[in-house]
């Protein structure tokens, strides 16, 4: 290969990864599909096996796909500007990721602002109010909803305060890693790395924790009426995410422990995976704060 | 490593025309093949919805009830809209960005190629999804495009959850396209192609992928929680559990008010590229039409609630939302303005893509008109839900979107295949969907401003005559749009060769490439002056 040859735009030959991943992709929609209506009509059928492979198929081509990159990557093929698409790519990405997330914050700000305070009869909804449910009081959080079922709020300063803690300092050690990487220490990054990732684990492991003690002491259930949906599924997709910043975090660990990849210069999907870890984390904090606090 | 084989391989690749047979098409990450993929996908689903539109239009030949169950009309008006939103228009342009936006930037292709393969081989498989779960039991969904709460959850059947899941892949799709458009765009043009030489269809690609990124994973949180409400006992959407059916229309519309703009914005990029070429002039005011085209899309985030007056608001709210949405009729207004002075003067000449193109700027203006009647709220208040909505959309929709990417396939068809069309085939599919559209959509007006409400099967006999009159309009834009088929079909098969340049007033990258353009386009950057 000349040099010239770097400075062309890479466009790969075919690939047998799309395709793969489109019929994973379906396998999992078709059968999660079939899988829920399956549980709600207490019947047993294809959907839960078909789901499953499909995670497996995706896996599978999650696997081969970015073998192919990397290898395509470490053989010097890719240049500068492809760079730049990577890293525009996964910005936007992460955008969308942003705007999911704020479909369900803006669910709990219409819940907390308007349809709370209305069922209980704000602004002229005292009619509402007198003929629904006369006896609902509109406080947050929700702890009785106005159909009358009853649950209790999670505090802040317990394991979710501990839990903080920990994604913010991970923040700063996936940072530090990154410092390390950029000026070609790599003891720095191993540590810095292995560490984000251990903190990672440990804040699922007492985000579990938290969804024991929620479900089994204080009855605070994902159908415990909006005060229950919002924290479930907003802790519960950031938790999703955190599995997945994780997952990427310890793939870049064993890349960098056993294969020795990334260069000052060119490190682009330690890069990805780090801009993903402080995504997760700044959700987090406005979980903390809106979830949690307020 | 294995440094050397990778090499070997790739580079035959790319200095090799296509490779052939299925796997072509499977495996393709050459910007062309998607961008054909992309549009016979569409034209398979602008049939299949269409068969659907005719179900509807048999049903409501007559008042009473005929042909279908009530239940199965209300599938039909549901998954017609889905498939016509998701799997005609909006596929339709993302196929046609494929084919042009990198050769009109002057790239190799699109920025993450592979990535571009997967957005459109997911396609399918959720349209599959969506047809299948017309068979199951209970039938398919019934709750109309908008899936609106509780009709959606409460009161839907159990195939709802493919409808969710299936919806999902069609955002995943559209937002892996949309980021593909966008980094080609912002990484990939030409040194010298500066954003303000740009064409604006890549301009109005560009914004409109900005909007996809935005709104998409907002409809992918709603129907999560439409299946969470469904299926594990949530209440988003539930009075009951401190939530609210109105919160779900919020959501819905922040969505789906962008959504409209999404697949209009596109079409005003197809008309400002042919309105110049056969008025052999510049655009007029090129640098306006790009401001107005930024101004629609960041209005359209706080438009949302004009689909929602009658669901009721505080009166701020209804108030905000009537002015917001007239202000956006300034920029479009500019727009229009500008095509109209485009051709004034210009030494214009009438072939197929421009009389679309003329079609358009009229009758986009109709529903754009009746776009502001209806954003008058108190007005509204009659209208809404009536088939005055329906009129409404539909010049936009048909005579708008879906005229533009017509004229854009005429407009650009001897480039794909290196063949002029049958013109005389083509001026007949023209002027037979010019007359059945209007037959079809105008008389909507007067059955929707007198009352008629839309979505049922059924209706009093005062409008039966309109009815009547609707659905032969809409059999005959139905039938001539085999005629299409037939241009497209024909055009690929052989004719007259195609020039480089096609059209005699046509400027741009794409028109200094070879006819059919080569396989590859622009491996070396060409020079823009
Ligand atoms: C001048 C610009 C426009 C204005 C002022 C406008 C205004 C409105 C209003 C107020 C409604 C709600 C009517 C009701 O349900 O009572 C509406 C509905 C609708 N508009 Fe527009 N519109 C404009 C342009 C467009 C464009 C460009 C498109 C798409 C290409 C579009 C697509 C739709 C659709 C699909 C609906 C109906 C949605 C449904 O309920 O199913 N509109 N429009
Ligand atoms: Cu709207």
């Amino acid at each position: 290969m000349n040099n010239n040859e770097y400075e062309k735009y890479y466009v790969p030959a075919q690939s047998p990864w799309p395709i793969v991943g489109a019929i994973g992709l379906f396998c999992i929609a078709f059968g999660a599909g079939n899988y829920v209506n399956d549980v709600k009509n207490e019947v047993t059928g294809f959907g839960g096996y078909l789901l499953l492979a499909g995670i497996a198929i995706i896996i599978f081509m999650l696997v081969g796909w970015f073998r192919n990159v990397i290898d395509e990557s470490m053989a010097g093929m890719y240049s500068k500007q492809l760079d730049r698409s990577f890293r525009q790519g996964m910005s936007w990405f992460i955008f969308s990721e942003v705007m999911f997330f704020c479909a369900f914050f803006g669910a709990l700000l219409y819940a907390r602002v308007f349809s709370i305070p209305w069922l209980g009869g704000a602004s002229n909804n005292a009619m509402t109010h007198e003929v629904l449910w006369p006896a609902f009081e509109a406080i947050w959080p929700l702890t009785t909803t106005p159909s009358g079922q009853v649950t209790e709020a999670m505090g802040w300063n317990g394991l979710p305060l501990i839990n903080t803690i920990i994604l913010l300092v991970s923040s700063v050690t996936c940072h530090f890693a990154h410092v390390g990487l950029e000026q070609d220490k790599r003891k720095q990054l191993k540590w810095g790395l292995g560490i984000t990732v251990l903190l990672g684990v440990i804040f699922l492991f007492l985000q579990v924790e938290e969804y024991t003690h929620a479900y089994q002491e204080m009855g605070l259930m994902l159908s415990s009426g909006m005060y229950g949906n919002t924290f479930y599924l907003l802790t519960g997709f950031h938790g999703l995410h955190v599995t997945l910043g994780t997952i990427m975090l310890f793939i870049m660990f064993l890349r960098i422990v056993i294969k020795d990849h990334f260069t000052p210069e060119n490190h682009f999907g330690f890069q990805a995976a780090s801009w993903y870890w402080h995504f997760v984390d700044v959700v987090w904090v406005c979980l903390f704060i809106f979830v949690y606090i307020m | 490593m294995s440094t050397t084989n990778l090499n070997a391989d790739n580079h035959a690749e790319e200095h090799h025309g296509a490779p052939s047979g299925i796997m072509r098409w499977l495996l393709t990450t050459n910007h062309k093949d998607i961008g054909s993929l992309y549009l016979l996908f569409s034209l398979l689903m602008f049939f299949i919805g269409g068969g659907m539109a005719m179900v509807i239009r048999a049903e409501l030949f007559q008042p009473g009830l005929q042909i279908v169950e009530p239940d199965f009309f209300n599938q039909m008006t549901t998954v017609h809209g889905l498939i016509m939103v998701f799997g005609a228009v909006m596929p339709a342009f993302v196929g046609l960005a494929n084919w042009m936006v990198p050769m009109m930037i002057g790239a190799p292709d699109m920025a993450l190629p592979r990535m571009n393969n997967w957005s459109f081989w997911i396609l399918p498989f959720a349209f599959l999804i969506l047809l299948m779960s017309l068979f199951m039991e209970g039938g398919g969904p019934n709750f109309g495009w908008t899936f609106y709460a509780p009709l959606s959850t409460t009161y839907s059947n159990d195939s709802t959850a493919l409808f969710v899941f299936s919806v999902h892949i069609m955002g995943i799709s559209s937002i892996m396209g949309a980021i593909n458009v966008i980094v080609t765009i912002f990484n990939l043009r030409a040194p010298g192609m500066t954003f303000m030489k740009m064409p604006l269809f890549v301009w109005t690609w560009l914004i409109t992928a900005f909007l996809l990124i935005a709104v998409m994973p907002v409809l992918a949180g709603a129907v999560t929680m439409v299946l969470t409400d469904k299926y594990f006992l949530t209440s988003f959407f539930s009075a009951a559990g401190g939530g609210d059916p109105v919160m779900f229309q919020h959501i819905f519309w922040f969505f789906g008010h962008p959504e409209v703009y999404i697949m209009i914005l596109p079409a005003f990029g197809i008309i400002s590229q042919i309105v110049p070429t056969f008025s052999r002039k510049k655009l007029f005011g090129y640098s306006s039409m790009v401001y107005a085209t930024a101004s629609i899309a960041l209005l359209s985030f706080v438009v949302w609630a004009h689909h929602m007056f009658t669901t009721g608001m505080p009166l701020a709210g209804e108030l905000f939302f009537m002015y917001c949405t007239m202000l956006i009729s300034v920029p479009t207004g500019v727009k229009v303005f500008n095509w109209v002075a485009t051709m004034w003067r210009g030494s214009l000449t009438f072939e197929v893509p421009m009389m679309f193109s003329i079609a358009f700027i009229v009758l986009f203006t109709i529903g754009g008109f009746s776009g502001l009647m209806l954003a008058i709220t108190p007005a509204d208040f009659q209208y809404h839900d009536t088939y005055f909505v329906v009129a409404h959309f539909h010049y936009v929709l048909v005579t708008g979107a879906i005229f533009s990417i017509m004229a854009g396939a005429y407009y650009w068809l001897p480039k794909w295949t290196g063949y002029m069309f049958d013109e005389k085939l083509a001026k007949a599919h023209f002027w037979l969907s010019l007359v059945s559209v209007n037959v079809l959509f105008f008389p909507m007006h007067f059955v929707g401003l007198a009352g008629m409400p839309r979505r049922i099967p059924d209706y009093a006999t005062q409008f039966a005559d309109f009815n009547a009159v609707i659905s032969i309009g809409g059999f005959a834009f139905g039938l001539s749009q085999l005629l299409f088929v037939a241009v497209v079909y024909k055009c690929i098969k052989g004719g007259e060769k195609a020039t480089d340049q096609v059209w005699e007033g046509a400027e741009g990258l794409e028109w200094e490439v070879p006819s059919p353009a080569p396989y590859h386009t622009f491996e070396t950057p060409p020079d823009i002056k």
